[in-house]
């Protein structure tokens, strides 16, 4: 019983220290670089050392305290849930919720043909189907701690909602389409011999340790990317001259949306590594629709994520899902290419 | 008992395949240990996270590998 106290209070105890540090940490590292190297102001070397220095216990604080929450919500969501809150829903309200729901599930891409075929074998249309599984790898909790560490919460916002809005309208066109015929044959002819039992409910001090877990899982994972990728970032930031690349990919170029979406398919980075190295390229005059549409291409269609869906989809309708996705984050990138320049 | 670790190979599934048979090892149970990566063998258990493990049938645990002692726990509560 004490230990049940002991991890509460041990997170009440470290959240208004975690807001100290953050609180001051500019006045920190400013200290560190200043102070105790000793460096000048104003070049490039000590301005590239600045930003890493900055930067990185900043990304990896809010990722420290975002996971942590977000893995507290999961522990209230399961795909078993989410499956019975999605069936019977009628279209659109289906993919509203279904795009939704991708947010909190707990979702690993590895799960991907389970999820779909459990999903499928309920009666959920394909198209909601595919609004969870095209919301639930492009927004996740690291993606959300990156937009808001290095761009501000105004365009982490403006990730999220977007991307909901891809999911949701693709979701929805993909059904339209009636492609289920492109399902792989066997999917339809699987049947469960047995139904899951309900989980027991948890405690808040397992819900506490399940968010401590996957705060370790996940920060063990991609410390080093987020390490390389700010790394990258600073160097660029110190040494590459501001406004650098907006000639090819930052002015009204109407190819620039599709280039990037072109160049991220193929690219598989999880979110750690390619949010600084994109905020590097806004900094040198990318523009953010361009920024944007590179970053969710990257994410959110990936290579690794197509080989394992080929198992249940024929490849026609996995071209016609890459497709209507591509198409929804170029209508994305352009709109906010050009609200950027109104 | 028969144990079954259901998961197509990603490294989770290998984990927890081989903490089950340190467990079942540790243990000394007289258990089998079968990995099934046969993806419609493993939709019939109904799971929609892997991996997951079976004992005896019934799905005990799915989507996380535990640690070892809980692990234990569930093997002997599924005597």
């Amino acid at each position: 019983m004490s230990r049940i106290k002991n991890k509460i209070v041990l997170v009440l105890i470290l959240i208004p220290v975690w807001i100290l540090v953050y609180k001051y940490l500019q006045e920190i590292s400013e200290f560190i670089v200043f102070r105790i190297f000793q460096l000048t102001p104003e070049k490039h070397l000590t301005e590239t050392l600045r930003f890493f220095i900055f930067e990185v216990p900043k990304v990896l604080m809010l990722l420290v305290l975002i996971i942590f929450v977000v893995g507290i919500i999961r522990t209230y969501f399961s795909p078993e849930k989410t499956r019975k809150a999605l069936e019977g829903k009628p279209l659109f309200v289906g993919n509203v919720v279904a795009s939704l729901l991708g947010i909190v599930t707990p979702f690993c891409s590895c799960s991907a043909i389970p999820l779909f075929l459990g999903f499928v074998e309920a009666g959920i249309p394909l198209g909601v189907t595919f609004s969870f599984l095209i919301a639930a790898p492009m927004i996740n909790e690291v993606a959300l701690v990156l937009l808001i560490g290095l761009f501000g919460w105004k365009v982490a916002l403006i990730y999220v909602l977007t991307g909901l809005s891809i999911a949701i309208m693709a979701g929805f066109i993909l059904e339209k389409l009636k492609l289920t015929r492109y399902v792989a044959d066997w999917v339809y002819k699987t049947h469960a011999k047995q139904s899951l039992e309900e989980e027991q409910a948890k405690t808040l001090n397992q819900r506490i340790s399940a968010g401590g877990e996957v705060v370790k899982e996940i920060v063990g994972k991609i410390w080093i990317y987020i390490l390389i990728g700010i790394a990258v970032g600073a160097g660029a930031h110190g040494f590459v001259p501001d406004e650098y690349l907006a000639g090819a990919l930052g002015s009204q170029n109407w190819y620039s949306v599709p280039l990037a979406i072109l160049v991220g398919i193929p690219l598989y980075s999880n979110a750690a590594g390619i949010i600084p190295i994109v905020s590097v390229l806004i900094e040198k005059g990318v523009t953010l629709g361009t920024a944007l549409a590179f970053m969710m291409s990257v994410i959110g269609l990936s290579l690794p994520e197509i080989i394992i869906l080929k198992k249940v989809l024929k490849w026609q309708l996995i071209g016609v899902f890459i497709g209507v996705v591509a198409i929804g984050i170029i209508i994305v990138g352009l709109i906010f290419n050009y609200i950027v320049f109104i | 008992m028969e144990i079954k670790v259901l998961g197509s190979g990603c490294a989770r599934c290998k984990a927890l395949e081989k903490l089950t048979s340190k467990a079942v090892e540790e243990l000394n149970l007289d258990a089998t240990v079968e990995k099934v990566e046969d993806i419609q063998k493993i939709m019939e258990y109904a799971v929609m996270r892997t991996p997951a493990l079976v004992i005896d049938e019934k799905v005990v645990l799915s989507g996380q590998v535990p640690k070892i002692n809980d692990l234990k726990e569930l093997l002997t509560n599924n005597l």
